[in-house]
Order: C-alpha cells, then structure tokens, then sequence
C-alpha cells in the first residue's frame, strides 16, 4: 500500500472516531461518580439538532457548540431529576432518555432535514500544515478536533491529579464514605451527570455540523452506543478511550479502502467489524478480574440516598 | 372474523353506492389524487422529485384536481393503512412512491376494485394496479460521459447502496458511458450496505477519493459525497436531485427523474375514462430523464457531445447498452450491432469492463 494512503487513512480515522472521543470521555466522567447513564445516543441526537438548529439560524460555530452542548445537558438534566432525586432506576432510565432523544430530535428538526450547511473549515497554520506527512497527520483538522485533544487532557489532568476529581472518583467508589466525609454525593453527581450530557451534545454538533453538515433523522447512527463500550473496552481510562475512539474510526474508514482496493471481503462483513472487535476486546479485559475490579467504579449503576442506608 | 367480514361487505356495498353517486355527479368533481412518500420530501432526493412531479401535476390540471401527500410512510404494514385511509376517504388515483409498498398496493387495491392505484419501481400490476419507473440508466450514460471527460486520474468513484439489478445496471451504464469517450476510465465502487447514511456515505467517498477517484458519483439518498467532493476539491455526479447547491464547485450535473408529466397524463386518463393498468418504464425520449443544469467548468464540446447523445438515445439510434458489451473477463456478453432487452436489463448481475472489483455476493 501507498504510504501516502496510508497517513489519508489515518487522518480520516482521526475525524471519523472525534465523536467517540467526545461522547465517551462524557460518559467516563458520569461513570466515574457511579452514574450509568445509557441515554448517549439520545444525547447526541437531540445535541447534533440544536446544534444545527443554532448554526443554520446564526451561521456561529461557538452558537451552535453552545447551544449543543446545553441541549445535551438539558437531556442529562431530565436524567439527573430522574435516577438522583426520584431515585429511578438507571439502566430503565438511560434507554428511555435514548428511546425520547430519538423522537424529540426528529421532531425538532422537521423542517431542518436537508440544508444545506457550509462546514466546518479545517484550519492551515503556516508551515506546519505544509510539513509532508507530519502535517497531514497532525495539522489539518478543524477546531471540533483540536478541541476533543484539549478535552482529553483536561479532563485526564481532573481526574487524576485534581482533589477535585479524586472526590469524584471518590464517590464512585464509595458514596457512603464520601457521605460521611460530608461530601455532596448527589450534588456531584448531578454535575457529573451534566457534563457527560454536555459532551454527548457536542458530540452530536460535531456529526451534523462539521462531519456531515446536515441533518438526518438518527443520523447518529448507534455511535452513541458504540461510546459507551468503549467506556468499557477502555477500563475507564481516558487515554484508551482515545486509543479505542480512533481505532474504532480506523476499522470503519479501513474497510472502504479494502473494498475499493478490490480485496474480496464481504461488504456486511467489514460492516460488523468494528462491533465484533468490541466484543472480543469485552471478552478480553472480562476474563481478568483484577482489571475490571481496579477501574471499574465500584458504585457504577446503583442508586443511592444519604439518607437511606 | 365475522364482524371483518361484515364490515367488508357493507363497506362494499357503501362503495357501491358511493361510486354510482360520484359517476353521475363526477363532471363537476374533482379528482383527487394521494401520494405515498417513504422520506420527508426535503429539498432534494428521492421524494422530493416525486413531489415535484405532485406540483407539476397540479399545476397542469388546475381545479381538476385535488391532491394530498403523507410522507415518512415505513414499508409494511403501516403503509398499507395509509394507503387503505386514502382510498376510504375517497381518494380515485393513488401514487405509491418506493418499492416496499407493492404488495400493500396490491392488497389495498383489491379491497377497492374502482380506485386506480399506480405503484413505483414494482413488477406486479392488477386490474387497477399499474407500475411505472424511469430508466435511470440512460442518466446515468450521461453522466458516465460527463465524468469520463473531466476525470485526469482515470479513477471513477461510486458509492452504492446494494447490490441489486437497477443499482448494478446504473454502474454498468456509468461505466459504458465513461469509456465511450475514455476507453482508460476505471470505476471503482464502494458498498455502503444502506440507501441514507451521510456518515458512512461521506467516509466511502473520502475512501474513493484518496484512492485516486476523481470524479464521485453515487446511488444512495444523501447529498454527502457531494458535500464531501466539494470539500476534498474534485467533482461529483449527484442523484435523484440537482445538488449544485451542496457543491457548487464540485457539482458537474445530477442525473435525475422527472414525473410531472407522467402524473398529469395518468391522472388525465382517469379524469377521461381511458386508464388502464400498464408497467410503464419511462426515460429520455418520454422526458422522464433529464441531466441537472451542467456546470460551467464542462467544456462547451463535452456539453455538445452530451446534448447529441440525449437526442441520440431519445430516437432509439444509440442505445446505452449497445454492443460490442465485454463483462469484466472480456467476454463478449453483448455482440455488435445488438443491444440489451429491457427483461435483460432488469436481471442484470454482473460488472462490465472497466468496473474494478467484485459484486458481493
């Protein structure tokens, strides 16, 4: 193969798994406090149409990010309210939120199905946009991009090297101890809630606004699924969530290519390949008790009151 | 059961009576007229060019007739209340627009034996059930000759939904119509395995395009590989819909289908009497196939060699499928001097020469 396809590949599968890395590392954080949260594909739906909403009203990026982002939130709030306050049950919860975020969006964007949006324009800086194949790999993307790789970081520095993270990763573990620590359990986890929604919209902006500039019903297309295995797959650390995001957008952008190179796989086949590696990975990491039990969040999906125990 | 059946009668005999009332009174009647749409008519696509084809009609009749729409109608059995609703509420001619409707159609019809129903891109017809498509495939000729002039890397892209006879017979005519003028045009095509996902449908063009193509084309619904060509910079063929406005540098012309005419001439029919159920399979010479308006940057002689070739196929002397015919072994499948019948063109299942790969099986 071509190396210059090669760095192509790449750098679609950069953009191709950007909305994993942002739904994923959203729901991390959620996770992280004990809060299961099934509603991502929602999320990002109702987000990627206020988001298209925002920009075809305004013509703004930062609007529609904005205005995404709060939509998203706005979902998680409904949740938060839900399995919190009422105590709901998560699980029921989060796919009833997926279930909702489905029929709002297409009901939202009606009238918005097929304008015309102009992108999102990658962004040329001198020189080391024009570097051969650095600059192709790492210097040719738009905003939304460059913004999940500041996010990463940002929240990677949270979480473990913050008190402030070290809390929240506190009340995932135990909320009892934290309780009695005086620290606000559902408080934070309203805002740990809140934040995965805001990601899971941005998520949605960056499919029907940058990736797509349109707007489809559920044109999310299960990625709101697929973030949450990866939370798994990564054992609930951002750096793999990274590393499975991108993987993930390789298998998918790699098995056009190995059509369009004539190799003779089955067209439905490639299609389950991403699927089929997450399985095998699930199965991999599941097999190792230690792993799971060293990350996974020991409160992960229970409901919990302070005054209840 | 029983009361199903009661009801059945009696609404028969309603009907009866209904149809004896509108026959002497239907002078002054108007016709109206219901569409069945799968997708939202949006602004491009699919649906939108039939209900372009709904306006035109309207247009043409006047206050002859009356018309109305449901759209984002899923196949099965939702479809065949819709269109039972239609016909109860006293709707004579009823379009029904994608193919998963066809036996609902069928089974509609029979419970309404005097409404005449008119399904799309189906082979099965009734006594008051007729079929009509376009034949995309001489657009598609077209385009091929469009692509093949304005291509320099000889690389064609296509991105398909399945591998069904009217999309292979669509690559196959592209392909034709491509070496036609460039005997060293090669067409390499993508499945996507689905007839709307802008995602997928832009990652198999970007595909396409950093593997040499050139020129994208596609037959699936969205209007992602022209959004895609006009970002990487190179050219698109759009489908169903003029999509210049998704790609304005991009958009070279768009193969699409035009149904005004056919609409207010079946619907005239029935006004008059005269309709009876027939598989229209309608293109260039019935104005049924017609190119979107050719970008600019095509060479005035390309246009030319395009317009003569419209005429060409609209008086039969040129035929997309015209022998010589090599499949991709290079064995003759069609010998000079003959062309393809339309019952071979509706069975077609293999790639011609210059198409790169394999149809998945």
């Amino acid at each position: 193969m071509d190396f210059d396809i090669f760095i192509q590949i790449l750098a679609a599968a950069i953009a191709a798994g950007t909305p994993f890395v942002y739904a994923a590392l959203g729901e991390l954080v959620t996770e992280k406090s004990g809060v299961l949260n099934l509603g991502v594909e929602g999320m990002m739906l109702v987000g990627a149409i206020s988001g298209f909403i925002a920009m075809a009203k305004t013509g703004s990026l930062i609007v529609a990010i904005l205005c995404g982002m709060s939509a998203g939130a706005l979902m998680a709030f409904i949740f938060a309210v839900l399995t919190l306050t009422l105590m709901a049950n998560q699980v029921a919860s989060g796919l009833a939120l997926t279930i909702f975020g489905v029929g709002l969006s297409a009901f939202l964007g009606l009238k918005y199905t097929s304008i015309a949006l102009p992108g999102v324009p990658e962004i040329h800086i001198p020189f080391l946009s024009d570097i051969p194949v650095l600059g192709r790999l790492f210097f040719s993307y738009d905003i939304l991009i460059y913004s999940s790789l500041i996010l990463f970081a940002a929240i990677s520095w949270f979480l473990y090297k913050t008190k402030a993270g070290l809390i929240l990763r506190g009340i995932g573990e135990a909320p009892k101890s934290a309780h009695a620590l005086g620290y606000n359990v559902i408080g934070i986890r309203y805002l740990a809630v809140l934040f995965g929604g805001a990601m899971a919209g941005l998520g949605g902006v960056y499919l029907s606004v940058a990736y797509t500039p349109m707007w489809v019903e559920g044109m999310v297309a299960g990625r709101g699924w697929v973030a949450l295995a990866l939370v798994v797959f990564a054992t609930w650390r951002p750096a793999r969530v990274m590393a499975g995001a991108y993987l993930f957008g390789g298998i998918t952008i790699a098995q056009f290519h190995i059509q369009g190179f004539g190799i003779e796989i089955p067209a439905q086949l490639l299609s389950m390949l991403p699927y089929i590696a997450t399985i095998i990975v699930l199965v991999f990491i599941s097999r190792d008790q230690n792993t799971i039990r060293l990350n996974s969040p020991a409160s992960l999906g229970q409901t919990y009151h302070p005054n209840n125990q | 059961m029983a009361i199903t059946r009661k009801h059945f009668l009696s609404g028969l005999i309603i009907l009866a009576c209904v149809a004896g009332l509108s026959l002497s009174a239907s002078a002054a009647e108007k016709l109206k007229v219901g569409f069945v749409y799968i997708s939202p008519i949006g602004d491009a696509g699919w649906t939108y060019q039939h209900d372009l084809g709904r306006r035109e009609m309207e247009k043409n009749l006047g206050d002859k007739v009356e018309t109305k729409y449901i759209e984002s109608v899923p196949e099965g059995p939702e479809a065949e209340r819709v269109i039972r609703d239609l016909a109860k509420s006293g709707y004579d001619l009823i379009f029904t627009t994608s193919f998963g409707y066809m036996n609902p159609t069928l089974k509609v019809a029979k419970m309404f034996p005097r409404k005449h129903f008119e399904h799309s891109t189906g082979y099965k017809t009734s006594k008051n059930v007729g079929t009509y498509m376009c034949r995309f495939y001489e657009g598609r000729y077209l385009t091929g000759i469009i692509a093949g002039k304005m291509t320099k890397s000889n690389v064609l892209g296509y991105v398909a939904a399945f591998p069904i006879p009217e999309v292979i017979r669509g690559i196959n005519a592209f392909t034709l119509g491509a070496r036609s003028v460039n005997p060293d045009v090669k067409v390499k095509v993508i499945w996507v395995n689905s007839w709307f996902d802008p995602g997928k449908e832009r990652e198999a063009s970007e595909a396409l395009i950093t593997q040499g193509a050139d020129v994208i084309t596609h037959h699936t619904d969205s209007t992602a590989p022209t959004l895609t060509a006009e970002e990487k910079g190179v050219y698109a063929i759009a489908y169903h819909s003029d999509m210049s406005k998704y790609g304005p540098h991009a958009h070279l012309t768009a193969a699409t289908h035009v149904y005004g005419d056919f609409y207010t001439k079946t619907a005239q029919a029935v006004l008059d009497n005269t309709w009876k159920p027939e598989q229209v399979w309608s293109g260039i010479k019935e104005g049924s196939i017609e190119l979107a308006p050719i970008n600019p940057v095509v060479p005035k002689d390309v246009v030319a060699l395009v317009d003569s070739t419209t005429k060409g196929i609209a008086d039969g002397s040129i035929h997309p499928f015209q022998g010589p015919i090599r499949d991709q072994s290079g064995k003759v499948v069609v010998e000079a001097g003959k062309s393809l019948s339309d019952k071979e063109l509706l069975g077609m299942n293999y790639y011609v020469e210059g198409v790169l790969g394999n149809i998945p099986k």
